[in-house]
């Protein structure tokens, strides 16, 4: 923190701090353009790839809050399924009640966050492992209770009444339309709370918790924050899936698989970084569908890429190609920058600060 | 005397979740590695157990004689590669690798003996039970597993307070860089542990195949299962990993007891109980939580 705040207003005038390697109107260009390339696209290509690219916004939203809570919070959690099925169960338990189901998945993501807060007080209590296998109990439970609700359609599952009545494709184009908007405001929003107060203080615990704990740093509220804003996430998640799915049944909502393909595309595509998750999300998909008619082998392939990744490349593939070319599309942080060739490469600025740092007095 | 025979059947299961946890204890205890492949080795046990032993001319009854010493050669193996290598880089790596090796597992196996379920073969044996009181039967098989479950962990008991090696992996577990400066190599130390847990984990396999039909999808909630036993009973100490596994048979007995759908519910029930009341378990040290 010295070296940044000392550098940009040193007198030289020839360090600067910025967040962003390029310009970020590039960045905005992109988005802009990649948003109106997948909004036209149900109207433009077949109508299976439609829905493949639907699966892949709510993998996309799920892996994103993952990633939030596990890479930037550093809460590993396998137990994420369990908002992913409240999500989808509180999607039907308003549509029951008469609700057009679109409008029902803000009411499904305030849901989770209503179960979610209670849950945090015991989850806070335990670290690590026992953070993790604890998660997996509590959607456990959830799944049982879900299960037991005859009204919910209890273990044979129940259709997602009140669809609004219009013809099949313009609904499939409306359900497309929504699942993306939901995983656009998703990313938007982790994008934006990282660049926040919130995403200084996120990667201070990461960095060092003892340390921001001991400068007034809040962690448990900040951690609590973190999961309850997954929470929201991942029950949107569920409740779009509920509308692409249209029945839903306990077994498939509140499937720990849901928990393993998050937690895969976030490693394979790099944790901590907004942009590896989406990659992970590309080549899950991409690997799924060259693989399709071979079963279950693509999640094999997949686990065995991820296993390797933690293992050899724990930045993944997005990290590595982050550190090597020192690209980023979405920055969350902030780069010591050359004021006046423009460069980026940190390490050459460092080897500059250390060469310009005054000697210390002699006695 | 339905309520005797609720906490009995509750007992007999128990002695088996405490003979599925003891290896995912040990594993925590030493190397504070969470193998959440544990559930997934011990149906690799109860295959190998019912396809391959076959062919060696070995009855099924007997497979564990060859199938735990083969399980502790995998596990030596797999802790002095795959899990040696996430130990050194974070303790979040290792939940990510073990969670791959276990998906991974139930995957392939699905893809090589399909999703029906199988069964370890003990010929008559599985349908002899003890028949005491009118509505009281105490099978063979269940009875055969709790004494396993406590030989086991009376063996394991002797192993880590008597001898040489048992030495060594408490030292180990203690503080592992200490024991590196006073010349142990801590690295062997955690493969002779993983051998352990995973022979113990083949062991626990075929117990399950032998008590009930399995397929490859029952590593997952069997895991959930053994770390519920874990957490009650307390890490680090393998008594109270029986008396966890006990407690947690007896409250799924008494749950399906009242409606078999709560069986599983009534377990999640005590294990969070436990945990919101007394999170180092009946029986743990408060250092373990760290």
């Amino acid at each position: 923190m010295s070296i940044l705040t000392g550098t940009s207003t040193s007198d030289n005038g020839l360090l600067r701090v910025r967040r962003s390697t390029h310009s970020p109107v590039y960045t905005l260009i992109g988005s802009l353009l990649i948003v109106l390339l997948l909004s036209i696209a149900p109207w433009v290509v077949p109508a299976e790839w439609a829905t493949v690219l639907q699966n892949f916004f709510i993998l996309v939203t799920m892996a994103t809050m993952w990633n939030l809570l596990a890479g930037y919070a550093g809460m590993v959690s396998i137990g994420q399924q369990a908002f992913v099925g409240l999500g989808a169960y509180a999607t039907l338990f308003f549509a029951l009640k008469g609700m057009n189901p679109f409008y029902t998945i803000p009411l499904a993501a305030i849901t989770c966050v209503v179960i979610a807060y209670p849950v945090t007080f015991l989850l806070f209590r335990l670290r690590g492992g026992y953070f993790a296998v604890t998660t997996w109990v509590v959607a456990s439970t959830a799944g049982i209770i879900i299960v037991n609700q005859g009204y919910l359609g209890g273990g044979t599952g129940k259709l997602l009444p009140g669809m609004p009545d219009m013809n099949p494709t313009s609904l499939q184009h409306l359900t497309y339309l929504v699942t993306g908007g939901v995983a656009l405001i998703v990313v938007a929003a982790t994008y934006f709370l990282l660049r926040s107060r919130l995403g200084l203080v996120l990667a201070s615990i990461r960095d060092n918790e003892i340390s921001a704990r001991s400068s007034g740093t809040k962690v448990t509220s900040a951690r609590r924050l973190v999961f309850l804003i997954a929470a929201a996430g991942t029950g949107a998640a569920g409740a779009v899936l509920a509308l692409s799915q249209t029945y839903l049944q306990t077994g498939n909502e509140f499937n720990l698989q849901w928990a393993a393909e998050m937690l895969f595309v976030s490693m394979i595509g790099g944790l901590g970084t907004i942009e590896g998750p989406i990659l992970g999300c590309i080549i899950f998909f991409a690997l799924q569908q060259s693989l399709a008619q071979q079963g279950a082998w693509y999640l094999i392939i997949f686990g065995s890429v991820a296993v390797a990744v933690a293992i050899w490349q724990p930045r993944g593939l997005w990290g590595a190609f982050r550190d090597r070319f020192h690209i980023e599309l979405l920055p969350v942080g902030h780069w010591v920058g050359d004021r006046k060739s423009e460069t980026t490469d940190h390490r050459s600025m460092l080897e500059r600060l250390n060469l310009k740092r005054p000697k210390k007095p002699s006695n | 005397m339905i309520w005797l025979n609720v906490v009995i059947q509750g007992v007999l299961v128990g002695g088996f979740y405490a003979l599925f946890a003891c290896g995912l204890s040990l594993m925590f205890g030493v190397m504070r590695v969470i193998n959440l492949a544990h559930g997934d080795m011990a149906v690799v046990a109860a295959y190998v157990a019912v396809f391959l032993t076959p062919h060696a001319h070995i009855p099924e009854v007997w497979a564990f004689v060859v199938v735990a010493p083969l399980f502790g050669v995998v596990g030596y193996i797999v802790q002095r590669t795959l899990i040696q290598k996430s130990i050194d880089r974070d303790p979040f790596t290792t939940l990510l690798v073990t969670f791959g090796l276990s998906v991974i597992i139930e995957n392939l196996l699905l893809e090589i003996y399909s999703s029906n379920g199988q069964i370890v073969n003990v010929g008559e044996l599985i349908v002899k039970s003890w028949h005491p009181q009118t509505i009281i039967y105490i099978s063979y098989v269940s009875l055969a597993v709790l004494a396993a479950a406590v030989a086991v962990l009376g063996l394991l008991q002797v192993f880590l307070s008597k001898s040489g090696t048992g030495r060594l992996i408490r030292a180990v577990a203690d503080d592992h860089e200490a024991a590196q400066l006073s010349g142990t190599n801590y690295r062997h130390i955690f493969g002779i542990a993983a051998a352990i847990a995973f022979a113990t984990v083949a062991l626990a396999g075929i117990s399950y195949g032998m008590m009930t039909e399995f397929a490859p999808t029952s590593g997952g909630v069997n895991l959930l299962f053994a770390f519920e036993t874990v957490v009650i009973g307390g890490i680090g100490s393998l008594w109270g990993t029986l008396v966890g596994g006990i407690a947690l048979g007896i409250a799924q007995q008494f749950g399906a007891h009242i409606n078999p759908e709560y069986q599983v519910l009534a377990g999640n029930i005590l294990f969070l109980v436990v945990l919101a009341v007394r999170p180092e378990g009946l029986f743990g040290k408060k250092t373990a939580l760290a």
